[in-house]
């Protein structure tokens, strides 16, 4: 079938079997392979993607879904055209350490974008709820936390354009 | 020179851009030409004998390449999966070491043995041929559990293992220990089981093989800790490939632990079948794969015993454990609960004698091997538990009786009654600063609190040291390495200055790519940003023992350090020729070669230019070029260790133990950045905190399968079971290794269990509580609570 949707800013238009996982088109069908599969029962977070704004497991998402939606992947959060300015929250995780082998970062990256759009002032513990779906196996999460809240105050300043 | 960032410094890690843009490159991000995709056809029961595959509805299938089973591992005349160590048992005698065919031969032993692999155009296709292939089982009697294992009558994996008894393991005096708990006032006894966890990395176990028809060369890419090793082990011993036409390359690895330090059948399956059907092939595993063939770590059942005096003093300590090492050795599998375990049964105390015996068993579970900490934590959870029970019973307060036994810092270097010397360390000044940032003072009215709130609230303490910086090559052949395990690095200096490290180690979260250039930046004098650090691939880099046991700055930074002493000393020959001085006059410092009391001097980059561009060189006497390789072998081991402080409450409702507080002062040596240091704090000690409150792997006595084979069943830590941290260091230098460090990537682990769980008992002690074992469940907690409160309505 045919599905049309925004993929980090351009149309995109692909024929896919409706079967399709969205991690898997993106990752086999689209090379985008920024967005990484954990585990196979939903439980990992590595998969996360933004759908309309909303942080969605794209392990667990079947891609007709897409038609006519908007898709972010980990691939559209810096600048756009190749630019490698970083999106704030990119820039809180690499200020406060917030990532060590960078098989989660993904995944943790999507999710509190999304947590931090909708909540721009969160606190440690409303941070540390959020990102409940996404397991590190590396940080501890003590930098993840620091680094997402960090990465909220920075999206909503003055000039950031959030 | 400017942009010199060296040790002690926190620069942000140069390895994180391509980690936060999507850019990493992992295993299963990688594709080829034609390629096409494996899948391994895994035993669903824990112990039978295989009597007939059938693959001819498999290969009927369009698309379908090949079904590869052990009969034609065993055609092509391939090896078994080697095991580096060789240990002897107290008869003297080897260890038994049956083979572990990287395909099943007529028999499986764990649910998750490899039987066949099936290889197909798509992921589908080879997913539907591999439900084709028949496989005609006799299901055999499982054991599980080691208690059950070398009872009479168990079930026999092997014919030639009576009572799955790999090894009888002994060290120590036991005429010594027998005799001083003749004398004591007090011996505290505590039997204990070391829960079975599973390491997880995020990123799941992948590896992509080719092999060029035209060359005779063969490229893997696999998720490894360690791809020299797996290049070596796969030429000598398994495959047999010239190790010049094999190349192993271990790109971005989201994780390690040490699940990914072994050299697994997949990798030797995927290689040998990629050449047999002429086609790249990808393999990667998912999580319910990894659950069950990603080697597990620990499993002891522990008899253990304590004697005092009526001081408190610590006059011997005798250990009993059966190990568990699943269905096969794996590739350091017996070397972890005798030689990494028994050794740290001293800890930080003047223990004079110690007895340990260890039994290390098969059972039908997956091999276990190395996790994170590997053997230590486990010394280290019955050394710290005893001394609490010890502690309880005498009525003496658990940190005066530390502080009566710990190893006062004025005696090191100081040799233990258990082979090690510890070099050096402060275990006591670890305590006092852990007391202090703990605010343990002001556990009395936090406690009191709780109470208010109907909550039970504990304190724990765990001071303990490791040995890591693995491994002194000598000591390790005495105590059964197969192998040496020293380390090597390259630092070639271009003509412009800039620097490339071609090191043995692999980065897969530690930060090496920083850490080792800020070491460069500082001994070279150039600019952080000057200096690339290349790893992973066996066709770039030299030779390597990979990363595990806490060695790569150890062992790795310590032959990095060397190599750049080596540039320097060649540098200061080409500069004593162009400065028309004395080699012995060259003065180097911050990047500039110069001559010792005067004002001539060349930049670092001019030297660099000057080795390979040279017009007036000195060639009769100095080759060009600016490239040294130095490998490091360690005299000792390293030995950090520290304190750590847990604070736990307790819902006597519920049974739920929250974590409120985790205080860790740890000596690891000299702190190269103090940023990743604490982020490899972070990470092990909640890897510890996992054990010891949460994970757990749990097999069916029966049948012999996973219980806990999802993140559904097997709970993983996540960001809202867990407090802030504090965590600081207090560092006595190394004395034996170059720049004084101790390594850091394991302390949090071995640490954590002990800390966590004394605070848990610390908190139900009002209630007679003297253990709990691993993990702290709600569930555990809670039948705990109602059997000590209402013991006849309990079960």
């Amino acid at each position: 079938m045919i599905v049309s949707f925004t993929l980090n800013g351009r149309s995109r238009t692909v024929e896919i079997e409706p079967s399709t996982l969205v991690a898997d088109l993106l990752r086999e069908n689209l090379n985008l392979t920024g967005t990484h599969v954990g585990c196979d029962t939903s439980q990992c977070g590595a998969c996360v993607v933004l759908f309309d704004g909303e942080a969605v497991k794209s392990c667990t998402l079947l891609a007709p879904i897409l038609d006519g939606g908007t898709l972010t992947t980990i691939e559209g959060l810096s600048g756009p055209g190749g630019s490698n300015a970083l999106h704030p929250m990119q820039e809180a995780f690499h200020q406060n350490h917030g990532l060590q082998c960078g098989f989660c970062t993904p995944g943790m990256l999507m999710t509190a974008v999304a947590l931090a759009t909708k909540n721009p002032t969160p606190t440690e513990a409303e941070v540390r709820r959020g990102l409940e779906g996404n397991i590190c196996r590396c940080t501890g999460y003590q930098n993840i936390v620091a680094s997402v809240l960090a990465g909220a105050a920075a999206m909503h300043a003055p000039g950031s354009g959030e | 020179m400017s942009n010199v960032i060296g040790i002690g410094a926190a620069p942000r890690r140069k390895e994180d851009f391509r980690f936060l843009t999507g850019r990493g490159n992992y295993v299963a991000d990688i594709k080829r030409v034609d390629m096409t995709f494996g899948v391994f056809i895994r035993s669903q029961h824990g112990h039978a004998v295989i009597r007939g595959i059938d693959k001819v509805p498999a290969l009927a299938l369009p698309g379908v390449h090949a079904v590869l089973t052990g009969d034609d591992v065993a055609a092509d005349g391939l090896g078994s999966l080697p095991c580096g160590w060789g240990i002897h048992g107290s008869d003297g005698l080897p260890m038994k070491e049956p083979p572990f065919p990287m395909l099943a031969q007529g028999k499986v032993r764990f649910v998750g043995d490899m039987v066949a692999f099936v290889i197909a155009d798509t992921l589908e296709l080879a997913r539907a041929a591999a439900e084709a292939v028949v496989i005609d089982y006799e299901v055999l009697p499982s054991v599980v559990g080691v208690l059950e294992a070398v009872r009479p009558g168990a079930p026999q994996l092997f014919d030639d293992v009576p009572n799955n008894l790999c090894c009888d393991w002994e060290l120590g005096d036991k005429v010594a220990v027998a005799t001083a708990f003749k004398k004591a006032a007090h011996v505290a006894r505590l039997s204990l089981v070391n829960n079975r966890l599973i390491g997880n990395p995020m990123e799941p176990r992948a590896a992509v093989a080719e092999s060029n028809g035209g060359t005779g060369h063969y490229t893997l890419w696999t998720t490894s800790q360690f791809p020299h090793v797996v290049r070596f082990l796969m030429s000598a011993l398994v495959l047999k490939i010239p190790e010049q036409k094999m190349r192993v390359v271990a790109p971005d690895v989201g994780g390690g632990f040490g699940v990914k330090q072994f050299h697994y059948g997949e990798e030797a399956v995927i290689t040998w079948a990629a050449k047999r059907v002429g086609r790249p092939i990808k393999w990667v595993a998912d999580r319910s794969e990894g659950f069950i063939s990603d080697r597990h770590g620990r499993d002891h059942v522990t008899e253990a015993e304590l004697a005092l005096d009526q001081n408190g003093k610590f006059l011997a300590l005798k250990v009993v454990t059966l190990a568990n090492m699943g269905g096969y050795l794996s590739t350091f599998g017996p070397n972890i609960p005798t030689n990494l375990y028994g050794p740290l049964l001293s800890g930080v105390y003047t223990t004079p004698a110690i007895y340990c015996n260890v039994k290390v068993v098969f059972t039908n579970t997956v091999p276990v091997d190395a996790y994170r900490g590997a053997g230590r934590p486990e010394a280290t959870f019955v050394v710290e538990r005893l001394v609490d029970v010890a502690a309880k019973e005498m009525g003496i307060d658990r940190v005066e009786l530390r502080r009566r036994n710990i190893i006062a810092k004025e005696s090191y270097p100081y040799q233990t009654p258990v082979l090690v010397e510890y070099d050096s360390g402060d275990p006591m000044g670890c305590l006092e600063g852990a007391l202090a940032e703990a605010d343990v003072a002001g556990f009395a009215e936090r406690k009191a609190a709780s109470e208010r709130d109907g909550k039970f609230r504990g304190l724990g303490y765990s001071t303990y040291v490791e040995a890591c910086g693995l491994a002194p090559s000598r000591f390790a052949g005495r105590l059964g390495a197969r192998g040496g395990l020293y380390e090597s690095a390259t630092v070639r200096v271009h003509p412009t200055g800039q620097v490339t490290v071609l090191i043995g180690t692999h980065n897969h979260g530690q930060g090496h790519e920083t850490t080792f250039a800020q070491i460069v930046s500082e001994k070279l004098g150039v600019a952080f940003d000057n200096v690339d650090i290349v790893f992973g691939d066996t066709d770039r880099v030299q030779f390597g023992m990979g990363t595990y046991g806490s060695r790569s700055l150890v062992v790795g930074g310590a032959a990095l350090s060397k190599a750049s002493d080596k540039v320097v000393l060649k540098g200061k020959k080409i500069a004593a020729h162009l400065l028309e001085a004395s080699e012995h006059d060259i003065q180097f410092e911050a990047g500039v070669f110069s001559v010792a009391g005067t004002d001539r001097s060349k930049t670092f980059q001019e030297i660099a230019g000057a080795a390979y561009v040279p017009h007036d060189y000195p060639l009769e006497i100095l080759e060009p070029g600016l490239e040294e390789q130095a490998y490091y072998d360690p005299v000792n081991f390293t030995y950090p260790g520290g304190c750590h402080i847990a604070e736990v409450e307790i819902d006597p409702e519920t049974g739920i133990v929250a974590l409120e507080k985790y205080t860790a002062v740890d000596d690891v040596g000299t702190v190269i950045n103090p940023m990743i240091v604490e982020g490899q704090l972070h990470g092990g000690i909640v890897q510890g905190v996992g054990q010891a409150l949460y994970e757990n792997a749990v097999y069916d006595d029966v049948s012999g399968q996973l219980l806990s084979g999802s993140f559904m069943d097997y709970t993983m830590p996540r960001a809202d079971h867990l407090p802030n941290m504090t965590i600081k260091t207090h560092s006595t230098l190394c004395t034996h290794t170059p720049m004084g460090v101790k390594g850091c990537g394991e302390v949090g682990t071995i640490g954590s269990p002990a800390a966590v769980i004394n605070s848990v008992v610390d908190a139900l002690s009002h209630l007679g509580v003297l253990h709990v074992d691993m993990p702290a469940t709600p569930n555990r907690i809670w039948r705990i609570i109602q059997n000590a409160t209402m013991p006849l309505a309990a079960e």
